[in-house]
């Protein structure tokens, strides 16, 4: 079961269209203050990333239920450069572009769920899932 | 042929507007039609109606100089401009079918009628189009502007101590315009400390996070201190698990917190007096 809407990350401000849609959908499904905050973060992260190295993609924002459970997934996809080392990028302090390189690495502490797929020339997929408790 | 379109749309004025809203009110679930009042929608309407014949009659300049009017009060209306082309195209429609009812148009001139229609039409729809999109470009850089002078101004509270308070969110050109007024700032007003006042900022990401460090970096090279105050609880905890480290910045929840530290730093404090 899930229900879904995305936006398409070009230019800066879309970044704030996709963290604006993101905390509506976090504040419809009942998440606290904090929690909406760590969701926005990570979407924000997540579509600077698009908008920095692949130049253009998609944030989806899923709307989850498992076994009552309620749930929320953001899916970042773009067809850009790919990331040639997936552990590196992981680790906190990596940066290629002179930033904190906090971004990845603290997605996945905001997150409960974070997967990643990545194939060189081809593009990026990153899926991080966060559950109502 | 025009003046034939022109006198049949005067003479029969009344008939083509109730017949173009009841069609516009069953073609869609238009908010415009339900929030305008209906005094002002017979108005419009019918100026609508007056401006599509106008175009055929009047000088070019003249008719233009009314376009603009319209289109500008149309958009103040809040009409949607799907709605506004919408609206042109069911006009030419209602028209089209009243002379050939009328008999005005047989079939052996529906093609030239079919032209000049076009010929008249497309105009206004482009013209109408031009108008919103002005109109829209106007209001984005006034906004543009509004945004810039509200974007980072430095204020100076005391002696010494200013206050930048930000406000919304914060992109690379906002960043930089951060950067530059608060060197400009400490240099011109003589701060000794800045306050950093992010109870305004939605989301402090890893980008948020490193502009406001840079930005505290370069403060202190040109002498003065850099408090960040204003930290919401869920932003002080986004912050600690995404990892960001700001352990050389002083920081505290409230503006008011922030002042008196910043007094502390040069030493002062406010007191009481009891007179």
């Amino acid at each position: 079961m899930s229900n879904q809407s995305s936006v398409e990350i070009q230019t800066e401000w879309d970044i704030v269209a996709a963290r604006q849609l993101g905390r509506n959908v976090a504040k419809e499904l009942g998440f606290g203050t904090v929690d909406q905050a760590r969701i926005t973060t990570a979407i924000s992260e997540l579509a600077r990333n698009i908008y920095l190295y692949a130049g253009h993609g998609k944030i989806e924002i899923q709307r989850l239920t498992n076994n009552g459970m309620k749930g929320i997934m953001i899916i970042a996809a773009d067809n850009g450069p790919g990331i040639s080392d997936v552990r590196k990028v992981m680790e906190d302090g990596f940066s290629t572009s002179g930033g904190l390189g906090a971004g990845l690495p603290g997605v996945k502490r905001l997150m409960d769920e974070f997967k990643i797929d990545t194939t060189q020339g081809e593009g990026t997929d990153i899926r991080a899932t966060k559950w109502l408790r | 042929m025009n003046r034939q379109i022109a006198k049949y749309i005067q003479e029969n004025t009344t008939e083509i507007i109730s017949k173009w809203k009841e069609q516009m009110k069953e073609d869609e679930n238009e908010r415009s039609f339900q929030m305008t009042p209906p005094e002002i929608m017979d108005k419009t309407s019918r100026e609508f109606a007056d401006l599509m014949a106008s175009n055929l009659l009047e000088s070019h300049q003249a008719y233009e100089n009314r376009l603009y009017d319209f289109s500008e009060k149309v958009v103040r209306l809040g009409w949607s401009i799907t709605f506004v082309t919408k609206a042109i195209t069911h006009f030419s429609e209602i028209v089209f079918d009243g002379m050939e009812q009328e008999g005005i148009i047989t079939q052996n001139n529906t093609r030239d009628y079919m032209k000049e229609f076009s010929n008249w039409i497309t105009p206004i729809r482009d013209k109408t189009i031009d108008a919103y999109s002005k109109t829209w470009e106007r209001t984005v850089s006034l906004q543009k502007i509004a945004l810039q002078e509200l974007s980072a101004s430095l204020i100076p509270v005391f002696d010494k101590v200013s206050v930048m308070p930000l406000v919304g969110t914060i992109d690379t050109e906002r960043a930089r315009l951060i950067m530059e007024n608060l060197l400009e700032g400490v240099v011109k007003h003589r701060a000794e400390v800045v306050l950093l006042d992010i109870t305004g900022v939605p989301v402090v990401d890893t980008m948020v996070a490193h502009h406001i460090i840079q930005a505290a970096d370069a403060v202190r090279l040109v002498g003065a201190k850099c408090m960040l105050v204003g930290i919401r609880p869920e932003i002080a905890q986004t912050i600690v698990t995404l990892g960001i480290n700001l352990n050389d910045f002083t920081t505290s929840s409230t503006l008011q917190r922030g002042v008196e530290q910043a007094l502390a730093w040069t030493n002062r404090k406010i007191v009481e007096v009891d007179e």
